[in-house]
């Protein structure tokens, strides 16, 4: 932390060993299931580090983002629905119309700040939503579904749940050297200059409208990679489940639960919010339906009472409240 | 020779929803002089700073920089041409570092990070906090953070700096130290315009100083004219 242009052997020792696990990781999984909870935990961590960019760093809270992930599921579905383009394309095209999207969305929103920064995104979303609900073209709130008879890499459909889980792992892998790139460039730096002092950091020559666009447009081409990647997985999307508000709570939630402005928080941050999720889906079975909501909504409380900086910031807490703790073991 | 005055102000005039905070101030800033601003509370330093950092857009007049009208211009845009400014209540980038802080300054010139911090450094120096550069900026002192938001400022390669109330809040010992501070800035070549209410920190040092008083400019004149002029005095005491 102390010199950030110099990698730190430590760091690149534990990412690769992260990388090393994460690669093993199924070789030892054969039941699908469990499998696809891993799966789960991946998508989550992409759209939170996709999330945190501009919600983390550059301290935009967006609490819309679901308008991006449903901007990439539809578009890379539409076009393999109607011209058969490869969803590997897709998922680009996707990418891309989630940026021109984000500009034309954060000119107007960013001249809000802080919680109306925020409103609006929810307003934007939930518009995106009713409008995609109402369109016949894009099939309505019956959705669209992918046919099964294309399977292999080209179409990136699978009947084994193994290329699905590499895939995201590698698209988690790029959204995070993407973000850890950002926080080493000088735009990391505005970013957090933004988000502590905007009116110092304009005082400074940075132009908050053009970074604030860059923070935002990043991010949602990564959230729309993700929405197509889901598109393929399930091979059904419908505005209920891509476009849905809850979805826009969860990918927040994910960076702020595990630490925003962290690289690696948000990877964490999915682990401990999937496994919940999971499990409480499996101990209160259908009768539960909601009860995902309430543990968001307990999360929420419980990180913005007891550590606004998340569990990474817990953990940094405690490594500072244990000093030395790393000296002895070393002297030993 | 007849370069253009480095800042040229005429007729600035700001007022808000009626409210007349600044009214017909005209005045030149010539290159690496040191002025003092002064004035009772409330008589318009602060929205004349901010007026000429691009923070305001002034109701009426012009202001020239080199010779260009940057009236009305943005902040980001009144820094790249070469004015930078503090706060007077600090503004630090509290989840930064003292080094980090002086490094986003830096990055207006040269936005490699490893040049940034390079002549980051350099900066700390310059105003006395290398022994805190990896220090979080939040754990500074206020008199730290203060010459923080200076080293900040000088590292975008400023051609005028805004210095408000820098000395406010300062022992002696710390006043004399900023005082020559100021004086070192003008060694580099840099203008500078200081608000300031501690006179035994800007009198000994300034070429020049304007007085505001209700909004107006009552006197522009050496510190020695400044101290005995009856309408100064009048402001300050009052009749």
């Amino acid at each position: 932390m102390s010199n950030r242009t110099v990698l730190d052997p430590r760091k690149a020792l534990g990412a690769v060993a992260l990388l090393a696990f994460a690669l093993l990781l199924p070789l030892g999984i054969t039941d699908p299931s469990r499998l696809n909870f891993f799966i789960l935990i991946l998508m989550g961590a992409q759209l939170g580090v996709a999330w945190n960019i501009v919600g983390g760093y550059a301290g935009q809270v967006s609490l819309g983002h679901a308008v991006f992930y449903g901007i990439g599921a539809y578009t890379s579905t539409m076009l393999a629905l109607s011209l058969g383009l490869s969803p590997w394309i897709g998922m680009l095209a996707g990418g891309l119309l989630a940026v021109v999207f984000s500009l034309a969305m954060g000119w107007p929103c960013f001249r809000l700040k802080g919680h109306y920064f925020a409103m609006a995104t929810i307003a934007v979303a939930e518009i995106v939503q009713i409008l995609v609900t109402n369109s016949e073209f894009l099939e309505g709130a019956v959705g669209l579904s992918l046919p099964l008879d294309r399977s292999g890499l080209a179409a990136m459909v699978f009947l084994s749940k193994l290329p699905y889980y590499y895939i995201i792992l590698g698209l988690l892998v790029v959204t995070v050297l993407v973000a850890w790139a950002i926080e080493r460039s000088h735009i990391g730096y505005y970013f957090r200059a933004i988000k502590d002092e905007p009116e110092a950091a304009r005082a400074l020559g940075v132009s908050l409208t053009r970074y604030k666009l860059i923070a935002l447009s990043v991010s949602a081409f990564l959230t729309a990679v993700g929405g197509s990647f889901y598109a393929q997985k399930e091979m059904f999307i419908d505005p209920g489940s891509v476009f849905a508000g809850a979805m826009s709570i969860k990918i927040a939630l994910v960076a702020i639960l595990g630490g925003v402005g962290t690289l690696m928080g948000p990877v964490l941050g999915a682990v401990i919010l999937i496994t919940i999720e999971e499990y409480s889906r499996t101990l209160f079975g259908s009768t539960g339906s909601g009860t995902d909501m309430i543990i968001y909504a307990m999360m929420i409380i419980l990180v913005a009472v007891f550590s606004p900086a998340g569990v990474m910031g817990l953990l940094q807490d405690l490594r500072r409240h244990l000093p030395g703790a790393g000296k002895t073991s070393e002297t030993r | 020779m007849n370069t253009p005055p480095l800042l040229a102000v005429d007729g600035l005039g700001k007022a808000f929803d009626g409210l007349v905070a600044n009214r017909d101030i005209s005045f030149l800033i010539h290159h690496a002089e040191i002025v003092g601003l002064i004035g009772p509370n409330g008589a318009g330093k602060t929205t004349l700073f901010n007026c000429l950092a691009g923070f305001h857009t002034p109701t009426t007049g012009r202001i020239a920089f080199e010779g260009h009208d940057i009236t009305g211009s943005t902040p980001e845009a009144a820094a790249a041409l070469g004015i930078a400014r503090t706060f007077q209540i600090v503004r630090i980038f509290h989840s930064m570092t003292a080094l980090e802080n002086v490094m986003v300054g830096a990055m207006l010139r040269n936005k490699r990070v490893a040049d940034a911090r390079h002549r980051a450094e350099q900066e700390l120096a310059f105003v006395g906090l290398s022994h805190r550069a990896e220090t979080p900026a939040s754990s500074l002192t206020v008199s730290e953070q203060k010459r923080l938001e200076v080293a900040r400022a000088l590292a975008t390669d400023p051609k005028l700096i805004l210095l408000d109330e820098v000395m406010a809040g300062l022992n002696q010992t710390e006043v004399r130290e900023a005082s020559q501070l100021v004086v070192r800035i003008h060694q580099r070549g840099i203008a500078s315009i200081i608000v300031e209410h501690v006179m035994e920190g800007i009198m000994p040092i300034a070429h020049r100083m304007l007085v505001l008083d209700y909004g107006a400019k009552i006197a522009d004149g050496t510190p020695a004219e400044i101290a005995e002029n009856p309408a100064v005095i009048a402001a300050y005491l009052g009749e």
